[in-house]
């Protein structure tokens, strides 16, 4: 068992009698892409802040690159670029000042600047506007300068709350696609926040869903709808070109397939549950009889649907 | 990547603590700023002003032989006044609050509003680091500031005057600036806490001010009601007993942090002054009206340059409370 790099052990947060995070343990293995999905007010920004040692949990520890980030947040914030949902920089200076100034603080010399400033610049894509004032620059290029922010330190982790807030999706798609790459290619950890599902189902390898300061359920998307979902099974529906007669003779004929738990019949439309996938067989069936069909639908559960059931349970 | 191996081997030089870098940014920040600028105009105005009438009369001021500071004619620029307008260091005590409280009231929650704190935040730096760079640029500044105009002036008096200046002269003036410095301090710490204390800027600021004015307008007036009404009636006492009761009462107005400001600049610069406390006439017979030397006035403004120094300490002690534990978020 490898040992994970970030490590959150029963983590607690309150404030007054409203726990805002309530026990939690998360366990992300290097090299992940994680996304942390939940609503708005779920207690997501709070964790992060905790990994970050920026509040101090109630209880619990969070451990991040094997430092404890609540007794030992520096050494954390060493290895860790964070950016935080609301991004803010200094009006007055150009982004290639921004970033710079940022870069000194993590202790780069006046020479590493030059060239990882004009590095990470082209990886986000700003260069040719790095010489301009951050005031007139739109949410999705603050958000790149964001990104650049984070990866001039050269992080191991990197923590998104919320990256794709506020940008349109053309720039959303560019931003996980670039996101996705530079994980790949540089062997990043990356914890992504968002109450988006589509886009952390872009990304993420692995999902925790996160409602109301706990953690309902994680793993990839797969097991998460095979988890909540393998009691229901499998559903195929088949539409033919004619309604079919009731009572259906062929019915008696497939209940004899084991894997079939129940078929339900509405006018040409046939729909299948079985416990394991039996579509091209239940096409040949069809075909054989002599039937037209004119369309099979394999239902696949998405991340909404998994999010809808999640939510379905709490309310 | 090609490029990231690069960077990553040349070799690490000189490398500036991130508590350099933050003094450097908000030193560049505060002299770029429309706010430094107007405040230096407001200073040097004050100054050219007061030197203007200082000159004016220093002829008359120098001449007068009943006056034992008569011959120290630096000390004199800075003090002499034909009652038209204050002496500089008068004019100080008014606007060294007002420059320390502008410097200072939007430190920490304007880096809040903006956003930046967060990130900033997130950057390998201790938090103390900021409240101190915040701290110390604006203080050197305005030690410059300082440093420069009193040092013009006893430039410009060599090259007018001719006339020689005493070591004595230089060291009264030094101290004068260092107290003015630590003056600016206390209200800059103060103005700190308050930016760290409330979100809004308007409303830090209004609570500087409001404290600014009531040390400077309000509170002689309440400690004269309270006095009035707590204290017996004076006929009925003795000597030693009202000399008793002044004392405490200039201990009570002395808490006053504009009040130990002006004991001091009076003392430092008016080398005659011989007690900020009420005199006997024991204490009084025999005493020749002499300036003092530096070390002797330097002793009777020490317990106020420390209780300025204190009270400026116990400010930042607050403002490092406040923020060393606190959830920083946006």
């Amino acid at each position: 068992m490898k040992n994970p790099i970030i490590q959150l052990k029963s983590l607690t947060k309150c404030y007054g009698s409203q726990k805002a995070v309530n026990n939690l343990n998360l366990d992300i293995q290097k090299g992940e892409i994680f996304g942390l999905l939940g609503p708005n007010g779920a207690g997501k920004t709070t964790t992060i802040l905790m990994m970050l040692g920026l509040t101090d949990p109630t209880s619990g520890s969070a451990f991040v690159c094997g430092y404890n980030a609540t007794n030992n947040p520096i050494s954390v914030k060493r290895k860790v670029g964070y950016m935080p949902d609301s991004l803010g920089f200094y009006d007055d200076m150009t982004a290639l000042e921004n970033l710079m100034y940022i870069a000194r603080l993590n202790g780069l010399t006046e020479k590493e600047i030059k060239i990882r400033t004009a590095e990470v610049m082209e990886i986000v894509g700003l260069s040719s506007v790095m010489n301009k004032k951050t005031s007139a620059f739109s949410r999705g290029m603050k958000q790149r300068l964001g990104l650049a922010d984070v990866l001039i330190k050269e992080p191991e982790v990197i923590i998104l709350d919320e990256p794709t807030l506020g940008i349109d999706p053309n720039g959303v798609r560019e931003f996980l696609t670039l996101i996705k790459r530079l994980s790949k290619e540089q062997e990043l950890t990356v914890l992504l926040s968002s109450h988006h599902l589509h886009h952390v189902q872009q990304v993420c390898d692995r999902v925790g869903i996160f409602v109301k300061g706990e953690l309902l359920a994680q793993g990839n998307i797969d097991t998460l709808s095979g988890h909540l979902f393998g009691k229901a099974g499998h559903v195929v529906s088949i539409s033919l070109v004619n309604d079919i007669p009731q009572p259906w003779t062929l019915e008696q004929e497939l209940q004899k397939l084991e894997t079939i738990k129940q078929i339900t019949i509405n006018k040409n439309t046939v729909e299948f549950e079985c416990e394991q996938v039996i579509t091209p067989e239940l096409v040949r069936f069809f075909v054989e009889k002599d039937y037209g069909i004119l369309g099979v639908y394999q239902k696949d559960y998405g991340l909404d649907d998994i999010y809808q059931k999640y939510f379905e349970d709490i309310n | 990547m090609m490029s990231q191996s690069l960077s990553k081997t040349v070799k690490k030089t000189r490398v500036n603590s991130p508590f350099s870098v933050m003094v450097h940014k908000e030193m560049a920040d505060h002299i770029r700023s429309w706010r430094f600028i107007i405040l230096i105009g407001l200073i040097i105005l004050t100054f050219i002003a007061s030197m203007y009438v200082s000159l004016g009369n220093i002829r008359s001021a120098i001449g007068n032989v009943n006056d034992p500071d008569h011959t120290f004619l630096y000390l004199k620029l800075l003090t002499t006044t034909d009652n038209s307008t204050p002496p500089f260091h008068v004019f100080l005590s008014f606007l060294a609050p007002l420059l320390g409280i502008s410097l200072g009231f939007d430190a920490v929650n304007s880096e809040q509003n903006k956003g930046t704190l967060t990130r900033l935040m997130a950057q390998p730096v201790y938090r103390d680091n900021l409240l101190l760079a915040k701290f110390v640029s604006a203080l050197m500044l305005v030690a410059a500031l300082f440093l420069v105009l009193v040092f013009l002036m006893i430039g410009g008096g060599l090259v007018l005057t001719g006339v020689r200046m005493e070591p004595q002269e230089l060291l009264r003036i030094i101290g004068f600036i260092v107290i003015s410095i630590t003056y600016v301090g206390f209200w800059l710490s103060l103005s700190i806490v308050l930016s760290i204390k409330f979100r809004q800027a308007a409303t830090s600021a209004l609570t500087a001010i409001g404290i600014w004015l009531f040390f400077t307008v309000f509170y002689q007036i309440v400690v004269n009601l309270a006095i009035r009404s707590l204290l017996p009636d004076p006929a009925f006492l003795t000597q030693d007993q009202i000399l008793g009761y002044n004392e405490l009462i200039l201990n009570v107005l002395r808490i006053a942090p504009n009040q130990l400001y002006t004991d001091a600049s009076t003392t430092m610069l008016m080398p005659s002054v011989r007690s900020l406390g009420p005199m006997t006439m024991e204490q009084m017979a025999g005493a020749i009206p002499a300036p003092l030397p530096f070390k002797e006035s330097l002793m009777i403004v020490w317990p106020q340059v420390s209780g300025m120094i204190g009270a400026t300490v116990t400010c930042f002690a607050l403002s490092y409370y406040l923020f060393m534990r606190r959830e920083i978020r946006s």
